[in-house]
């Protein structure tokens, strides 16, 4: 079968769906490639490396279209793109099903065949052909970018002989694939970088980036990201407030700000609010990474970048991906290889449409002449989807009152131990000999100084503590010892050979302790 | 010398025992405290060849050098993979010289209870002389406590020599019992109570009855021990630790000798601790340990989905070359490969590539509690980035890459997500959170307790078979 890329229709889109590179491995699994002429020329692939990499060149797109089996594109078809499937024909390309009816009725009524890679499901399987993850991941590189390229000041700061440069303060708000990708870029440029999400277990990841999570004051429990399959959802209206208040607290200091906050298949939040770009100093930027869904800043206008009375740039370009046409044309493309390994699973070049794989499943959205979208929920959970019991956070008082509780519970079973052991010894002090309870009370009283001294003893030297007791449990030569001066040979012969015996295990015992002990070295 | 001399030298040497042990309790301090142990053992010593009930000087002194002597060798020869069979064996001559000492113990008595009876005005030396001070009923007192003696002593006798026998591999490390299984023991044990009574009470011959109680302990320890897995063996041997101590107190209440007493029970609780601590660690009761076998299954295991994927040397270098944190899980396979050198290599071109690395140690990890560690710093791996269970299992999640090197259990999901699994609540290592782990292994087996460990089976799991060092010989020169 073949696989052939069109030049992408929307003016201003870079991007194409088959590199070389990917096109060598498409042909490992048994497909020929086609592209239209000049497809790849906006990412940097001219038409020559194509033909290297033995891929087929046409004229038009209405050549490519006719000519090949599977299309894989980047943008989401337009009309006149949809018209040219055929019952035979399979789609892969960004679709946004959920807005887009008339596009799903017109591949219903082709009878096509259409994945949509964002409707690729998040789990780990499916990473690799997740290609909004690796989409995002380049927006919020390239929002840190665009930001600095407005930004009049250094990421990091220096003092040098010309003065004193203090470093940029940068907010990230919301810590998904672009969130991560930009605290990433931020830190590395030296900035301070603070970031916030609504997923609290997300902290974690941040601050594993080197920026620091801004925590709210909030006494609700927050949600927890894992129960949507690792995206955001709607927070409630309090929570909502506390957060504005934060940010709020926050916007004067911050000279960058970056809002990657998306809630799947919504309007995003409205999250910077007016007042605060009002309160921010001159000179500071603000990218809006949520630009194409109402932006996360109502001053945001898409695909512009405009300044603010008080001097604030507001970047509201959609295109990141596509400014870094090079870099994002190569990971999408791998993408779409990756589905297609997965759709090829004998390597003949023949598709093989299995419905009940769940990535193939959920990213399918039009199938032999039917809508299959909305799939059905993956069987397969989502990432983290068993959520762990976390023990509960105790307030102060509980915390206090547990704690009596359990001091109590120990005093308790301490005096009944003690009550119980006195008990007993007095028993046994009724019945035995005077002598015997003298030595007896030495006995008790050492197997309770044994009890206290071995609990400190370091778990990594309970090997070396065994052979320093066995060492130690030879004083049965003093047993031994008392009994070889007796008149009978046989108490003789048999306290000798314990003598013999203790000897060994004496000079053993101690001398490989100490060699275990020389061993244990700091670094 | 008189007897004070004696008293007052006991009392140096049992705090000087009590610092040994508490010294433990940091590496550097332990290094004194060996000096500690060593010098309250030569006090005791020369205290009670000078005080009251010895003789024969030049004999004890003989012994106590050809003993050493052989002590000496074994010290220096031993292997530090063999630690757990050398303390094994040490704990059955403990337990053996117990028995011989209430054996004597007997002997004596007999003895002077005949010379008093017949009223020969025979003069008695040594121990035999202290005997003949005592009333009948601190003589029955006696006898109790040579009993408790010689039972216990020959319990731990048999039990450390089969002990031995399966941590050297010399007897097959499966639970296997003669027919009857525990109803023998039990049997044994209540016959050992009956004479142990007709014995006290005086009642037909005292000394074939001790004879009989000591070969039904004997019996005993061979057959419970021999009915317990190796995977238990930590337990087992910290167990006999602890018996090997209350046969000394044992013996020493029978001599009247305190310091006999105050170290015996220092052992025996220091070997009951231990045994705590590792019948915790692998969340199982001590009796049922003892019992053998891992029992209480109550429905049947998960179902492991999916399957192994092996991996090649070059693989695993990659991932290493990658991450920034590795954590490496050693177990008993580390130990019976000797890879600990090997082990050691590969942590020390790790960290100079500037990797942060450390070893995650199970409480059960190998065949003796602390196994791990020793093996560890024998191979000079510094001891500060060996960190406990406890220490270190949160921060798998952040890790890029977990090495699993010849453990199995300790690293199974299924303690904590199968309620039927046989160690079903056993706290385990969490490696599968780590981004990656490796493991080492010698083949698909289940290893030692025969359990399915879906571990193997994660997506974020490869297996690398062979032999641990042959693996890490392989692996080594492909890090850079």
């Amino acid at each position: 079968m073949k696989i052939g890329t069109p030049k992408e229709i929307l003016e201003g889109e870079a991007r194409v769906a088959m590199t070389p590179d990917s096109a060598k491995q498409l042909q490992k699994l048994g497909y020929d490639c086609v592209i239209e002429t000049g497809a790849g020329a906006a990412a940097g692939f001219s038409d020559a490396t194509y033909k290297e990499a033995g891929v087929e060149i046409v004229k038009t797109a209405a050549a490519l279209w006719k000519a090949a089996d599977i299309i894989a594109k980047v943008r989401i078809p337009t009309e006149t793109e949809l018209k040219r499937l055929t019952r035979d024909k399979t789609l892969i390309s960004f679709f946004n099903p959920g807005a887009n009816e008339d596009g799903l009725e017109l591949a219903k009524s082709k009878g096509a065949n259409v994945i949509a890679m964002e409707m690729v499901p998040r789990i780990s399987r499916a990473q690799k052909m997740d290609a909004l993850s690796s989409m995002a991941n380049i927006a919020g590189y390239r929002a840190v970018i665009e930001a600095g390229n407005n930004f009049g000041r250094f990421f990091t700061g220096q003092v040098t002989a010309a003065g004193k440069v203090p470093p940029a303060k940068v907010l990230i708000v919301g810590a998904g694939v672009a969130g991560l990708a930009a605290i990433g870029t931020s830190t590395s440029l030296g900035a301070m970088t603070y970031a916030f999400d609504v997923r609290p277990e997300v902290a974690e990841q941040v601050e594993s980036m080197g920026a620091e999570f801004v925590y709210l004051d909030f006494e609700e429990q927050q949600q927890d990201g894992s129960a949507t399959g690792g995206y955001a959802s709607v927070s409630s209206p309090e929570f909502r407030e506390a957060q504005l208040a934060k940010f709020r607290e926050l916007a004067p200091e911050m000279d960058i700000v970056i809002t990657t906050a998306l809630i799947p298949n919504r309007e995003a939040p409205e999250l910077w609010t007016e007042d605060m770009v009002k309160a921010m100093k001159p000179g500071s930027v603000i990218v809006d990474l949520a630009a194409e869904k109402g932006g996360n800043c109502k001053l945001t206008v898409p695909d512009e970048k405009i300044v603010t009375d008080n001097g604030v740039t507001i970047i509201g370009y959609t295109d990141f991906p596509s400014r870094m046409a090079t870099q994002s044309s190569t990971l999408y493309a791998t993408n779409i290889r990756h589905m297609m390994t997965d759709l090829t699973p004998d390597k003949d070049g023949q598709i093989n449409h299995n419905m009940d794989d769940d990535v193939i499943r959920g990213a399918t959205v039009a199938y032999q002449g039917e809508i299959t979208f909305p799939p059905p929920p993956p069987k397969v959970a989502a990432i983290a989807a068993k959520p762990q019991e976390k023990p509960k956070e105790l307030t102060p008082e509980e915390r206090k009152a547990k704690e009596l509780a359990e001091f109590k519970a120990q005093t308790k079973s301490q005096v009944t131990m003690l009550t119980a052991g006195g008990l007993a010894l007095l028993l046994v002090g009724a019945v035995a000999p005077a002598s015997f309870m003298s030595h007896f009370i030495v006995f008790v009283l050492a197997v309770f100084v044994g009890f206290q001294v071995i609990w400190n003893v370091s778990h990594s030297l309970h090997t070396p503590l065994m052979a320093i007791t066995n060492a130690i449990s030879s004083i049965i030569i003093v047993g031994a010892l008392m009994q070889i001066g007796s008149g009978n040979w046989l108490v003789l012969l048999l306290a000798a050979l314990s003598v013999l015996m203790a000897g060994v295990n004496i000079f053993g015992g101690f001398l490989v302790t100490r060699r275990m002990l020389a061993m244990f070295q700091k670094s | 010398m008189d007897f004070g001399f004696t008293t007052a030298a006991y009392v140096v040497a049992a705090i000087l025992f009590i610092l040994a042990l508490g010294g433990l309790s940091g590496q550097e301090s332990a290094k004194r405290a060996v000096w500690y142990g060593i010098v309250g053992m030569a006090l005791a010593v020369i205290a009670t060849l000078m005080g009251p009930g010895s003789g024969n000087w030049f004999l004890s002194l003989l012994l106590v050098g050809i003993g050493g002597a052989a002590g000496w060798v074994i010290a220096q020869r031993v292997q530090m993979t063999e630690m757990p069979q050398l303390v094994a064996a040490m704990h059955s001559l403990v337990g053996l010289a117990a028995v011989f000492v209430g054996f004597n113990a007997q002997i004596e008595l007999a003895r002077v209870t005949r010379a008093l009876r017949d009223n020969t005005g025979e003069v008695f030396r040594g121990f035999a002389e202290v005997l003949t001070h005592k009333t009948p009923a601190e003589l029955n007192m006696l006898q109790i406590e040579v009993v408790l003696g010689v039972f216990i002593g020959a319990v731990t006798f048999t039990g450390s020599v089969v002990a031995f026998g399966k941590l050297a591999g010399k007897i097959d490390g499966k639970p296997s019992q003669l027919p009857g299984g525990h109803m023998l023991n039990a049997a044994a044990a209540a016959g050992s109570l009956l004479l142990a009574i007709l014995y006290v009470a005086g009642a037909g011959p005292a000394m074939l009855w001790l004879i009989v109680i000591t070969l039904l302990a004997l019996f005993i320890g061979y057959h419970l021990i021999m009915g317990i897995g190796g995977a238990d063996m930590p337990v087992v041997v910290s167990m006999l630790n602890s018996y090997s101590g209350w046969a000394a107190a044992a013996i020493g209440f029978t001599l009247g000798n305190d310091l006999l007493i105050v170290v015996g029970a220092l052992v025996g609780s220091s070997g009951a601790i231990l045994s705590y601590i590792m019948c915790k660690a692998m969340n199982r009761h001590f009796v049922s340990v003892i019992l053998g076998g891992f029992g209480g299954t109550s429905g049947p295991q998960m179902e492991v989905d999916g399957e192994m994927v092996a991996i090649e040397a070059d693989g695993v270098a990659a991932a290493l070359n990658e991450a920034d944190s590795v954590i490496i899980v050693p177990g008993y396979g580390m130990a019976v490969a000797q890879a600990q050198g090997a082990v050691s290599d590969l942590v020390k071109k790790l960290r100079a590539q500037g990797k942060d690395v450390r070893f995650a140690i199970h409480p059960v990890a190998g065949r003796l509690p602390g196994h791990m560690n020793v093996l560890l710093a024998e191979a000079k791996v510094p001891y500060d980035i060996v960190m406990e269970m406890d220490e270190i299992n949160d921060d798998f999640p952040s890790t890029d890459v977990a090495i699993v090197i010849g453990s199995n259990d300790i690293v199974n999901p299924a303690a904590q997500d199968d309620p039927n699994s046989p160690i079903a609540g056993m706290p385990v290592l969490e490696v599968w959170k780590a981004k990656q782990v490796f493991v080492s292994k010698r083949g698909q087996g289940t290893g030692y307790s025969g359990i399915e460990n879906p571990l193997f089976f994660k997506e974020n799991t490869r297996m690398f078979y062979g032999d641990a060092k042959a693996s890490l010989d392989k692996l080594l020169p492909q890090i850079d």
